[in-house]
């Protein structure tokens, strides 16, 4: 019976001198798999154009009904994204959303995506309901795990 | 009148340092956890988490105080402290350094060379289980209720066990009082001369304070929580601060008996001292970090049925070799 302890008490004490398994966030932050559904991001393309239409699929697709599009006609002279139309309001209440990834899978020009980021607490609810410019990337290139995610040959004879 | 003003501050001053001790024994446990555990612990309350006892202090004296409605108020509120004092008046008689000289006057360094030291402290751990009991009858609940009386048979059956291996060590050094036991390990610890008994104290050593393997009384998963159950705030507190004094003053008890006390080379005697006493701890803590627990039945049986006859053993055998070599 003795014998069993001691081999326990070794057992525990190689433990101690294993380096530690605890990231000490917020010093250390673990990064999260590619596919992670965090914040809601509008990408552009290639040429610097938005991609959402305001075609409101996003919206309808939603369970929870979170998202709010309104659209406009794009000027000819100086279009803001790539079809007939663009999205002049577009709000997302993250406090409703469930991150389910719904609204990615309905755009079809591979407009609004899901990020890595999950750090975004507020202290007021009415800083939750997020506008069109907390969602639009000034560059793709900032989110690299969003890199090739809606490849643009695919999605521009959508348009 | 110097003297008088001699024992007021040493008494302050064992027992400020016992209370923080015991406190910080609370951190040295989840450190000592995590370390097995290949976690970190708490590392973010002032330098190495060095702050979270006093966190958690203060955490507990702002906690609502919970008196179940049909419980016995009195009983409720003094248990603790009977659990207390015993934990706290028991290192008295400890001597924790030789004498030093400070603006010449002599201090002996402990409170009381009682000439039957030994006896003392087993006197006030046999008041300690009153505490236990009192406490998990007068909660009025049944967790604590049985709680309370496992704990009370466990503490009852291996303190017969405790004074027996204590007694090899009492028949070499002829003397119960604790500064003479330290004297007469001046060239050998004790440690080496009754192997047999520094394992049965330190068996019964776990019984004695609750520490796992042998913590039933208090396992949350049996028990939610024993005797304590309903208890919360600073009454919680008082408990679960004398469970630390009782660990911390039996494993005084244990250095002085069996590790030779303060005595050591190079560094100073106070140093040893609190050294073994630690050393004492994170064996118990690593222990509880690696054992399950015993049921109740294993419990009593281990006690009555093998430690009992192996410490009249190993008084027996000791008292013959004592005779047959003239020791």
């Amino acid at each position: 019976m003795f014998t069993a302890i001691f081999r326990g008490l070794w057992l525990t004490l190689k433990h101690s001198w294993k380096s530690r398994e605890t990231v000490q966030y917020p010093e250390q932050k673990e990064s999260m798999p590619i596919g992670y559904r965090g914040l809601h991001k509008l990408l552009r393309w290639e040429d610097g154009l938005e991609r959402c239409v305001g075609c409101k699929l996003c919206s309808a697709a939603c369970p929870v009904d979170c998202i709010h599009v309104e659209s406009e006609e794009n000027e000819s002279s100086s279009p803001v994204s790539k079809g007939e139309r663009y999205a002049s309001v577009y709000e997302i209440n993250e406090l409703r959303c469930i991150f389910c990834g719904y609204c990615e899978e309905a755009c079809p020009v591979g407009a609004i995506v899901l990020s890595n980021e999950y750090e975004f607490c507020a202290d007021d609810r009415s800083k939750f309901l997020y506008e069109k410019e907390d969602f639009l990337v000034k560059r793709n290139e900032d989110y690299p795990e969003l890199k090739n995610r809606y490849p643009e040959e695919k999605l521009l004879t959508y348009l | 009148m110097a003297i008088a003003g001699v024992i007021l501050i040493k008494v302050i001053v064992v027992f400020t340092v016992l209370l923080i001790l015991a406190a910080y024994m609370t951190w040295m446990e989840r450190r000592v956890f995590a370390l097995v555990q290949v976690r970190v612990g708490p590392n973010r309350v002032g330098p190495a988490g060095l702050l979270q006892p006093i966190a958690d202090g203060i955490k507990l004296m702002f906690k609502e105080t919970l008196i179940p409605a049909d419980a016995n108020k009195i009983i409720f509120i003094l248990a603790p402290a009977l659990t207390l004092i015993p934990a706290l008046s028991s290192i008295a008689v400890i001597p924790f350094g030789d004498k030093v000289e400070i603006f010449g006057y002599q201090i002996d360094l402990f409170l009381a060379d009682v000439n039957i030291g030994i006896l003392y402290i087993f006197a006030l751990s046999g008041l300690g289980v009153y505490g236990i009991v009192l406490g998990s009858w007068s909660s009025n609940s049944k967790y604590p209720l049985l709680g309370g009386l496992r704990s009370a048979a466990q503490l009852i059956s291996y303190e017969l066990s405790l004074g027996l291996s204590l007694l090899g060590v009492v028949m070499l050094s002829e003397t119960l009082s604790l500064k003479g036991i330290v004297d007469a390990q001046s060239e050998i610890p004790f440690i080496i001369l009754q192997p047999l008994g520094f394992v049965l104290f330190v068996i019964c050593m776990l019984a004695e304070t609750n520490r796992a393997p042998f913590d039933l009384p208090e396992a949350e998963s049996e028990l939610t929580g024993g005797f304590h159950t309903e208890y919360s705030s600073m009454h919680f507190a008082v408990y679960f601060l004398a469970e630390y004094c009782n660990m911390i003053t039996l494993s005084a008890v244990g250095a002085t008996f069996f590790l030779g006390g303060w005595r050591g080379p190079f560094l100073p005697p106070v140093v040893w001292f609190l050294i073994k006493v630690i050393a004492f701890m994170f064996f118990f803590m690593w222990l509880r970090a690696t054992t399950p627990r015993l049921r109740y039945d294993q419990l009593m049986d281990f006690g009555w049925k093998i430690l009992l006859p192996v410490s009249i053993l190993n008084a027996i055998v000791t008292a013959g070799a004592i005779t047959f070599f003239n020791l």
